[in-house]
């Protein structure tokens, strides 16, 4: 069968003004040439390893984090307080209140990663499917669906995940895990419709693909060729999106910190050492570039993975 | 179907189905609404409360009175021990702060980008291409309320350069303002430069293999008037419509950004209301950002099928 030419008007949502507009969650510069010539063949080179490494050890630091000789987050030694990286043995020295800011930094690490991996999986099973759904069948579900992403990329990102914190888990008597949990939900929520979008345009095309056709000639029933036939081809767009959106998950997450919706203190977060350093820039920093440093690193990382991805697979939400 | 007659459609549904979420949303507050808006209150102001927001009537109806309400510019009360006092009044105050802000930072990544995105575009490969590229990626990676604060510390504090909360209007003394929105505009802008530069550069690419491009070059045109007249005419228009779609993200740290340098933007009151636990308040700042987002969406796709013909005459 022919590629069929797609007719622009037959898709609401990609003509060409939508298939340029930016998504926060993703920076869509989608097809922008890479940096670095390794990476542009989509290969991992010395910087993608040492991402790898990075990400590696900052996860395994979090999930480690129990039983790791350090001091516990929450202890409180007030000569310490304010003190810079390197005092009495404490490599990134104390914050505000005296606590380890080693230690905050590795837990904080678990509060970060935690939120921004549980989000984004979140929106990569949900935006997934029905993404997968809308391309797959196309028509009506497609309308709905797509209708429905695009209601809710309506609304500025940040904006609707701290409105849905701030309605379910702000006030007196929230405890951190309910603010947690409501965090990784609202972010969730707002990661749907990007990485169902992205799944519905590659889901377009691989649909229109050969070897689908075969598959259907042969009998196969729609389930089985939309699970087997076409979404291993989607995977890797849908993964190299869903890196960086663990990225901007992290950064949204300090966002909220800064407006005091972030991760419920005195559970540390990423974002939340950095919200309460605020107060301590003056005369102390550290307690605000340390933990920035580390996001960086860690985005940093993130983003170039998953340009690699991107870059290999030619994942191109304009692929169409 | 013309196409503007679809996205106005669209724009009507968004509208609809978005302050519709919003006008629910104090409803949505976890136990007794009227509790969280206003504990302190005596049993009969609760009561006043309940009734003037019509906690228990239909959702239908709670939907319109809100929606007449707000069209009329009634955006609710701060509810404290003291009494009542209009949102509406700080609103007026705070919008064009915000504007400020956004339309700054927009303005100086642009005038940041365009040059940039133009001459890597040029000299593709080289190695101030390179230099550059790699640059705005690294800046990608970090995140504005981070360097909101590291300039407010390093250029604020350590150098004393420039004043690093506060705000001063326009029209009491210029300079001062544009001192006071200097580094909440710098912070805001770097991440969209990073954006833009990649973006135009990647489109100027392109454009510059065009058959035109040779054409031009051929007559002995000189590459400035190509590049600046030729090329970067057709590019900009995807950066332009970018430029307005990325107001969603702008929108967003803007808030961020407001907070840390003390602006009495809509951020600030935003944050206020959080932590204040002025729901009502909250609500309607939602509306105000959510209703000016989508409009702006809408025009910039407006903008969008006027500029270009191709989307005009697309059969829908």
């Amino acid at each position: 069968m022919p590629e069929r030419d797609l007719d622009v008007a037959e898709m609401p949502s990609l003509t060409p003004v939508s298939t340029m507009e930016p998504v926060d969650l993703v920076r869509a510069d989608g097809g922008v040439p890479l940096t670095g010539k390794k990476a542009r063949q989509g290969k991992l080179g010395v910087i993608g390893w040492l991402s790898i490494s990075w990400l590696a050890l900052v996860t395994l630091a979090a999930i480690l984090a129990p039983i790791l000789p350090i001091d516990d987050p929450n202890q409180v030694t007030a000569s310490i307080a304010r003190q810079p990286p390197g005092t009495d043995g404490h490599i990134f020295g104390g914050d505000g209140l005296g606590r380890d800011l080693f230690s905050r930094i590795i837990w904080g690490g678990r509060s970060s990663l935690l939120i921004g991996t549980l989000s984004v999986l979140l929106g990569l099973v949900l935006g997934g499917l029905l993404g997968l759904v809308a391309g797959y069948f196309r028509g009506r579900a497609d309308g709905v669906l797509t209708g429905g992403f695009d209601v809710l990329l309506s609304f500025p990102q940040l904006i609707l995940a701290l409105t849905l914190v701030t309605v379910f888990a702000s006030g007196e008597g929230v405890t951190a895990t309910r603010r947690t949990v409501v965090l990784i939900l609202a972010l969730g929520v707002v990661s749907i419709p990007v990485l169902g979008r992205i799944t519905r345009a590659n889901t377009l095309t691989w649909t229109q693909r050969e070897f689908v056709l075969a598959a259907r000639a042969l009998g196969a029933k729609q389930r089985e060729i939309m699970f087997r036939e076409v979404l291993p081809n989607v995977l890797p767009a849908m993964f190299s999106i869903a890196l960086l959106g663990v990225a901007v998950v992290i950064v949204a997450e300090g966002g909220l910190s800064l407006l005091g919706v972030g991760t419920q203190l005195p559970r540390p977060s990423w974002g939340n050492i950095i919200a309460e350093g605020r107060s301590e820039l003056r005369d102390s920093p550290h307690i605000v570039i340390i933990p920035t440093i580390i996001i960086f690193l860690t985005v940093f990382a993130l983003n170039y993975l998953g340009d690699v991805v991107r870059a290999r697979f030619d994942v191109r939400e304009s692929a169409l | 179907m013309p196409v503007l007659l679809r996205r106005f459609i669209h724009l009507v549904v968004v509208l609809f189905c978005v302050t519709l979420f919003v006008a629910l949303l104090t409803s949505m507050l976890p136990g007794d609404p009227v509790n969280s808006i206003a504990g302190f209150a005596p049993e009969e102001q609760k009561e006043q409360i309940r009734e003037q927001l019509g906690l228990d009537d239909p959702i239908p109806v709670q939907y319109g009175r809100w929606l007449s309400d707000f069209v009329t510019g009634d955006l609710g009360s701060y509810w404290t021990v003291t009494g009542d006092r209009p949102v509406v009044d700080r609103v007026k105050d705070a919008l064009p702060v915000s504007i400020q802000l956004m339309v700054y930072a927009q303005v100086l990544a642009l005038v940041v980008a365009i040059p940039l995105g133009v001459a890597t575009a040029y000299r593709a490969g080289s190695r101030f291409d390179r230099g550059s590229n790699f640059t705005a990626f690294g800046l990608l990676a970090l995140p504005n309320f981070a360097l909101a604060l590291i300039l407010a510390y390093y250029v604020g504090v350590q150098l004393g350069w420039l004043p690093v909360t506060g705000y001063v209007a326009p029209s009491e003394d210029f300079v001062e303002h544009l001192r006071r929105m200097a580094m909440p505009a710098i912070a805001l802008a770097v991440g969209q430069i990073a954006v833009y530069m990649r973006l135009l550069r990647s489109d100027m690419i392109a454009t510059l293999q065009e058959d035109f491009i040779t054409m031009a070059k051929s007559k002995g045109v000189s590459p400035r008037r190509v590049l600046w007249r030729h090329a970067l005419r057709p590019s900009s228009l995807t950066l332009l419509t970018v430029a307005g779609l990325n107001v969603g993200t702008l929108i967003g740290s803007a808030v961020v950004i407001e907070v840390i340098f003390s602006l009495p933007g809509l951020g600030s009151l935003l944050y206020e209301s959080i932590t204040s636990r002025q729901y009502i308040a909250f609500q309607s700042l939602v509306a105000i950002i959510a209703v000016g987002y989508v409009m702006l969406n809408f025009l910039v796709d407006v903008l969008y099928a006027v500029l270009d013909p191709r989307i005009r005459h697309a059969r829908a």
